[in-house]
């Protein structure tokens, strides 16, 4: 827990009220070092994950991932797909997990929902003029909407970086809660597009905005800009979601997204969430990957460990 | 009409910027003059005096501590004659006159040439920079009597240390009348202080002393005592500096040794990041 | 859900260790005169690895001879260009057999596999390749025209970082023409020994290195030989002052590297993470076995129970165990005597009042191990304030105002090394200039270059080891 957060604690709830305190009390959080941050990520990203724990890691990714298309060329069929590899990645094998949700765009939800319904797999949606967010906040509920009305029950929104960037931030807390309000029941992440927030103190101070405004889940990248997940990055939302469960007793989740492609990448975010956050947070409910490829080479390092024998990419399905 | 009678200089300690008398009440007869013998007491007394100006010395700026060594030199080129009556040549005088000057500009000099940045291999700032190692006891040379003062203390305070310095037991009065110099030339008490009497009475007090951060011994003629004095500073690791050789040339270039091997080098790192 | 990272062990085959090592005198291995031995062995199993000979007088006399000899024929007078290819060639050969020289080190010393693959055998190649660039530019390094060479310089290295430390003595040392003979630890003589055939290797000319390996005898009958120039050593303050005393009134040039109880600061502005990281890699670090251990936390008041808390999350993470596991962090301690040594200190420290903390830790049966512990509640009057303890155990005091930070960070006869964790650059440069130690480390801990001197102020020693700082100890300057 962090002294501010100690000293805020009674008053948390009400920061979102004023811009000053919002203000004072993000830029009171403890600095970020980037050489530090930086080089403890890598030194996680050393580990040596082998044999059993590899096993064990590759299945629990697989639970994790949110299988992803965002593309303007996306289609009902495209999506049903891509639903029914959610169901099942591994048609050969019936041990093989789902995969956490199934992540599109909300003009694709229905289709989507169509596949998965009755299953334990969640059905995400892009929404509030993702990936800019540049539209009317009106527009952007209203889109938030229609997306849980299509069967969404995980909304994927981006926060107003323009706003957090010009220092707007109860602007920016505001919208977050005008979406959660908007999503019902459905799950909020709220997405921080950390490639535009240029340091690892903004990625803290946008962390912490999002958690007080009501986000469930705390997530790096839209995927649509130059640079999307990075370990150091993952690792500082990932001390804020410990040290904000630590202030207000409410655990929140995180998803990297965009740019992790293989098992080993996908381990190196397990073994620093294990390292950082601990067990609570091994669980799909509290961490995914966003991702689409990485599927894939989950799924053939996973037949590796079970046959022995290295398979190649056409041993597996392409949706 | 009966001569002038003339009145006489009492030649005393200089410790913590004053001029006291022995603690023990000694004094010897050296250059036909009765001149304090300094005890063993005096002796820490004079390294407390250096301890406590450690502070202010070590913490003026370089160019202070540069102008404050240019007007010892002002100083002592004004009382030329004064050291000509007592026996030291006039080229001495000058030369000494010359050696501070020359050391009063390595005061802001020195940590650009001894010290500087190292390209370590990574996203860190790495800077090296020379510090003062604290207070350093000095057995002076036995001559020449003033040069060879100058030459070890000039190159000992100009980076901030202070000193506490055994005078030449035979010419002590050309190191008292120096003290007197200091005294007037803006230098802050204690930086220089300067015991007169047995090298063999307060060098081993000064040397085992774990106040002391380091020991000058260029003015020890006796290899034994030397080797005694250099085994009692390994109690608290003291940099020492051995004995000159006998036919040292005080008057040639003295190189940068006698200053660095009476400094630290600190080396801080510091990330570099946003 | 718990995540267990199965064990990973590095292979060991890449060693291929001989059952004897005789003395490496002259270009050759040698029976020593007198034909006694001792055994090095696996801290972390108690297993026999190698018998070592153990050098006495006579060995070193003429193990001195043989490096005078090559310094007056063939190393002093060889060009500074050609010293340089030497060297270039020992660093490569370093590079290409870092793997089989780390898992020995590993073996030998206890420390965790990624510490001597990732740190150690890095810095140890780095080290060979700055100074064998100085060994032509000699006259550039600001020591004169002309800087000569000392002639035989007598080097003993502790067991802590057996060849990085062999590293920063042989590399100034044949950069500036001088020639060596090296005494190792008698704990940990293996990499040493592996270091010689690479001297072969390179046909490095005989008797330019020369290593003699035994106990605190042979190095003090290295040190003390009439016919050595130069002395270095890195370990405790207690030999230092001994060999200090030993050389008085010759002409040996000295420098030593001793002990430390290094101050780690963290004001309350701190970027705590990483505060806490280097805390953490400030004292369990190679077992705490690092002379420039943070091993002081000097904690401000206002955030010494968040710190605290982090610290011991932290802390519960560390993975103790098998040194050659790619996932330890912390390996076993090098030796039992020093195990005895830490036990004691902290024992001393519960019964002075201070409470202990360990997180809870599986240690293996056999070898010998210390759980990473930290105390709190430590006043600057405890036994585990003042005394280097050279182990995993860090002592927590706190403190109130920068001034307070300063003077207890200074109040101690060490002077090696200190820590500042502050986000204000001008908090920074005071606290620095007012610490009286030789590395001062801002926002980080624990990082070495060959570029960068290392040294310390009063009871740490004195001289430098590393960059243009170096050279001096090897110069005739």
């Amino acid at each position: 827990m962090t002294a501010t957060a100690t000293s805020a604690r009674s008053d948390l709830t009400e920061l979102g009220r004023s811009e000053t305190a919002l203000r004072a009390f993000l830029h009171g959080l403890p600095g970020v070092d980037q050489v530090g941050a930086e080089q403890r990520a890598a030194q996680l990203g050393t580990r040596s994950i082998k044999t059993t724990a590899k096993a064990q890691a590759i299945d629990l990714a697989i639970r994790m991932v949110d299988l992803t298309t965002l593309e303007g060329a996306d289609t009902p069929g495209k999506v049903r797909a891509l639903a029914a590899k959610a169901l099942r990645p591994d048609p050969a094998d019936p041990t093989c997990p789902h995969v956490g949700a199934v992540c599109v765009y909300p003009a694709m939800v229905p289709h989507v929902a169509e596949v998965l319904r009755g299953s334990a797999v969640h059905l995400a949606s892009v929404a509030t003029a993702f990936p800019s967010g540049q539209a009317p906040l009106e527009v952007r509920l209203a889109d938030t909407r229609a997306a849980v009305a299509a069967g969404a029950d995980e909304i994927d929104m981006v926060i107003n970086r323009g706003a957090f960037l010009a220092g707007r931030y109860a602007e920016v807390h505001d919208e977050i809660v005008a979406v959660k309000e908007a999503c019902g029941d459905a799950h909020l992440k709220v997405i921080l597009e950390t490639g535009e927030l240029a340091t690892y103190d903004n990625v803290r101070r946008a962390s912490w905005l999002a958690m007080l405004a009501g986000g469930d889940f705390i997530k790096t990248s839209t995927g649509k800009v130059p640079v999307a997940a990075t370990l150091p990055v993952t690792l500082v939302m990932l001390e804020a979601v410990r040290d904000f469960r630590a202030a207000t007793g409410r655990q929140v989740g995180v998803k990297p997204a965009g740019g992790i492609k293989t098992t080993k990448d996908a381990i190196k975010y397990l073994v620093m969430v294990d390292e950082t956050v601990g067990a609570d947070w091994l669980d799909p409910d509290w961490f995914r990957f966003g991702a689409s490829s990485l599927l894939n080479d989950l799924l053939m390092q996973r037949t590796k460990l079970t046959t022995g024998v290295y398979p190649g990419p056409d041993y597996f399905t392409l949706d | 009409m009966s001569e002038r009678v003339a009145v006489r200089k009492t030649y005393k300690l200089f410790i913590g910027g004053k001029f006291p008398r022995s603690e023990s009440g000694r004094s010897y007869l050296v250059q036909s003059t009765n001149v304090s013998l300094a005890s063993r007491k005096d002796a820490r007394d004079a390294v407390v005096a250096a301890r406590a100006a450690v502070k202010g010395w070590a913490g003026a700026t370089a160019y202070n501590r540069g102008q404050i060594l240019y007007r010892v030199a002002e100083m002592l080129e004004g009382r030329r004659e004064q050291f000509v009556a007592l026996g030291v040549p006039g080229d001495e005088v000058d030369a000494a006159v010359d050696r501070w000057v020359w050391y009063a500009g390595w005061a802001d000099k020195l940590p650009q040439v001894y010290g500087g940045a190292n390209p370590v291999a990574g996203p860190y700032f790495n800077l090296s920079a020379p510090e003062p190692t604290g207070v350093v006891a000095v057995v002076a040379p036995e001559a020449p009597a003033l040069l060879g003062l100058v030459g070890v203390i000039a190159p000992a305070i100009v980076t901030g240390n202070t000193v506490v310095v055994a005078a030449s037991p035979t010419q002590p009065l050309a190191a008292v009348t120096l003290a007197e110099v200091l005294a007037t030339s803006d230098l802050p008490g204690g930086v220089v202080n300067i015991l007169t009497g047995r090298i063999a009475e307060t060098a081993p007090t000064l040397a085992a002393h774990l106040d002391v951060n380091a020991l000058d011994l260029t003015g020890v003629a006796d290899a034994e005592l030397a080797a005694e004095l250099e085994v009692r500073a390994a109690e608290n690791l003291k940099r020492v500096l051995r004995p000159a050789p006998a036919d040292h040339d005080w008057t040639a270039d003295p190189g940068l040794t006698r200053m660095t091997r009476l400094l630290e080098t600190k080396t801080v790192w510091h990330p570099k990041g946003v | 859900m718990t995540f267990e990272y199965a064990p990973a062990p590095e292979s060991r085959s890449v060693v291929d260790l001989r059952p004897s090592y005789g003395l490496f005198v002259d270009g050759e291995f040698v029976d020593p005169a007198g034909g006694g031995s001792f055994t090095s062995v696996n801290p972390a199993s108690e297993e026999v690895l190698a018998e070592v000979a153990e050098a006495g007088a006579q060995d070193v006399d003429r193990a001195v001879r043989a490096a005078r000899t090559a310094y007056e024929k063939v190393w002093g007078p060889m060009p500074g260009r050609d010293r340089a290819k030497y060297l270039f060639r020992i660093a490569r050969i370093i590079q290409e057999r870092s793997r089989e020289l780390a898992v020995l080190e590993s073996l030998d010393n206890g420390k965790p596999i990624r510490e001597s693959r990732d740190v150690d055998l890095p810095l140890v190649a780095a080290h060979f390749f700055y100074y064998a660039g100085w060994a032509d530019k000699l006259p550039y390094a600001g020591f004169g025209p002309d800087p000569k060479p000392l002639g035989v310089a007598a080097q003993v290295i502790p067991w802590n970082f057996p060849l990085l430390m062999l590293a920063w003595k042989i590399a100034p040392a044949l950069a500036t023409g001088n020639t060596v003979v090296l005494k190792p630890a008698e704990t940990t003589p293996l990499t040493a020994l592996l270091f010689a055939e690479i001297c072969q290797q390179a046909e490095l000319p005989a008797g330019v290195v020369n290593i003699v390996t035994g106990a605190g005898d042979t190095g003090r009958a290295l040190v003390e030989h009439p016919g050595v120039d130069k002395v270095a050593f890195t370990g405790s303050t207690e030999v230092g002052r001994a060999i200090a005393r030993s050389v008085a009134g010759t002409r040996k040039k000295v420098t030593l590297e001793l002990g430390g109880k290094a101050a780690n600061i963290v004001y309350d502005d701190a970027p705590i993470d990483q505060a806490v990281e280097g805390i953490v890699n400030g004292i369990f670090f190679n077992q705490g076995h690092v002379c420039c251990a943070g091993s002081r936390l000097l904690v401000q008041e206002n955030v010494a129970d968040e710190v605290l808390e982090s610290l011991k999350r932290r802390m519960a993470r560390l993975r103790v165990g098998d040194p050659l596991d790619k996932n330890t962090d912390v390996g076993a301690i090098n030796s039992a005597a020093q195990l005895a040594r830490i036990r004691e200190l902290a024992d001393a420290g519960s019964a002075e009042g201070a409470q202990r903390w360990s997180p809870p830790c599986e240690l293996p049966e056999r070898g010998f191990w210390f759980a990473p512990t930290i105390f709190t509640g430590v006043t600057q009057a405890h036994r585990i304030a003042r005394e280097e303890i050279f182990g995993p155990v860090l002592s927590v005091l706190t403190f109130r105002t920068p001034a307070e930070a300063v003077e207890k960070a200074n109040n101690t006869p060490y002077g090696l090394s200190a820590g500042i964790w502050t986000d204000k650059g001008s908090r920074i440069l005071w606290t620095a200039d007012r610490l009286r130690a030789g590395v001062v480390w801002a926002n980080t801990f624990n990082k070495f270059d060959p570029t960068s001197p290392f040294g310390g102020y009063k009871e740490s020693g004195y001289g430098r080891e590393g960059g243009r700082h170096g050279l001096e100890g090897y110069l005739d300057v």
